[in-house]
């Protein structure tokens, strides 16, 4: 305990990285889809912050910032989506979406 | 690289706040995708930003914690939640989430997490963070992330704007009553 690992934050990550892979297979409401995939994200964020961190570099905090645009247009868009499918649908419920089927 | 000494107390402070926020975030991930109820889900994704948030700020990278405020707690989270009143008349209890193949899911996940911290174990090991490293991100974090962002990384900056002017245009396309 007298010394801080860089383990623990890649740890931490992958417990919120695999959480929020249960999530997405699992889940069949496609709002807890789209929140687990931001589980997802925060876990590859803390991954790029502890290693520009422990690297003395900057561009961790750059790319961790990417990431956060990046979530925040793929959220938008994806609750657009999301807000179709209940149009059209009346439902959020990832099984009632299989037309495409084989 | 010139190491400084370390304090043993200073350490041991983090390590406490580490692990303290660390099991709640860990508690918060799991209730996100366990809970019942969308908007308690969302409520506990909050927790799990929050303290994703404060890794941030326990790592030196105060610009990335309050963009992860701002961005995530502040926007991401009110949509969600705008999705959920848009998206469901009643908002009580859903026993409804789960498929049908959840186990599959869990079978898949520990996988991954097994995978994952076998490999960070055995190669990291016993790697300390090293802290002179990010200490000497401490005084100046923002300008130091506002020089690389607008030098080194303006081309993706500016690819990262067009992106954000795509989706507010999809997004409005797709989900406008016309």
């Amino acid at each position: 305990m007298d010394d801080v690992m860089l383990n623990q934050f890649l740890l931490l990550s992958a417990i919120l990285f695999s959480t929020g892979v249960y999530g997405v297979l699992a889940k069949k409401n496609a709002i807890l889809v789209l929140m687990s995939i931001e589980l997802i994200l925060n876990a590859v964020n803390i991954n790029l912050v502890a290693f520009g961190a422990h690297n003395g570099t900057i561009a961790g905090s750059v790319f961790a910032l990417f990431v956060i645009a990046v979530a925040a247009a793929e959220v938008g868009v994806g609750l657009a989506i999301v807000l179709l499918i209940y149009r059209n649908r009346r439902s959020v419920d990832l099984d009632d979406v299989a037309q495409m089927k084989g | 690289m010139n190491v400084t000494p370390v304090l043993a107390a200073d350490a041991f402070a983090q390590n406490v706040f580490f692990y303290a926020i660390a099991a709640v975030m860990a508690f918060s991930a799991i209730r996100v995708v366990t809970v019942k109820n969308v908007v308690h889900a969302a409520m506990y994704l909050v927790m799990v930003l929050a303290g994703v948030g404060a890794q941030f700020i326990l790592l030196a990278s105060e610009f990335v914690a309050a963009t992860q405020v701002l961005v995530y707690i502040g926007a991401v989270v009110v949509l969600v939640l705008f999705g959920v009143m848009l998206t469901r008349a009643k908002l009580g209890e859903d026993v409804n989430l789960t498929n049908d193949y959840w186990y599959l899911g869990a079978i898949s996940a520990v996988l991954v997490f097994g995978v994952m911290a076998y490999s960070l174990l055995d190669y990291y090991g016993d790697e300390p963070l090293d802290r002179a490293a990010a200490e000497s991100q401490i005084p100046d974090n923002t300008e130091q992330v506002a020089d690389a962002i607008f030098s080194q990384y303006v081309v993706p900056f500016e690819a990262i704007s067009v992106l954000l002017l795509g989706a507010l245009v999809g997004a409005i396309v797709l989900a406008r009553k016309d």
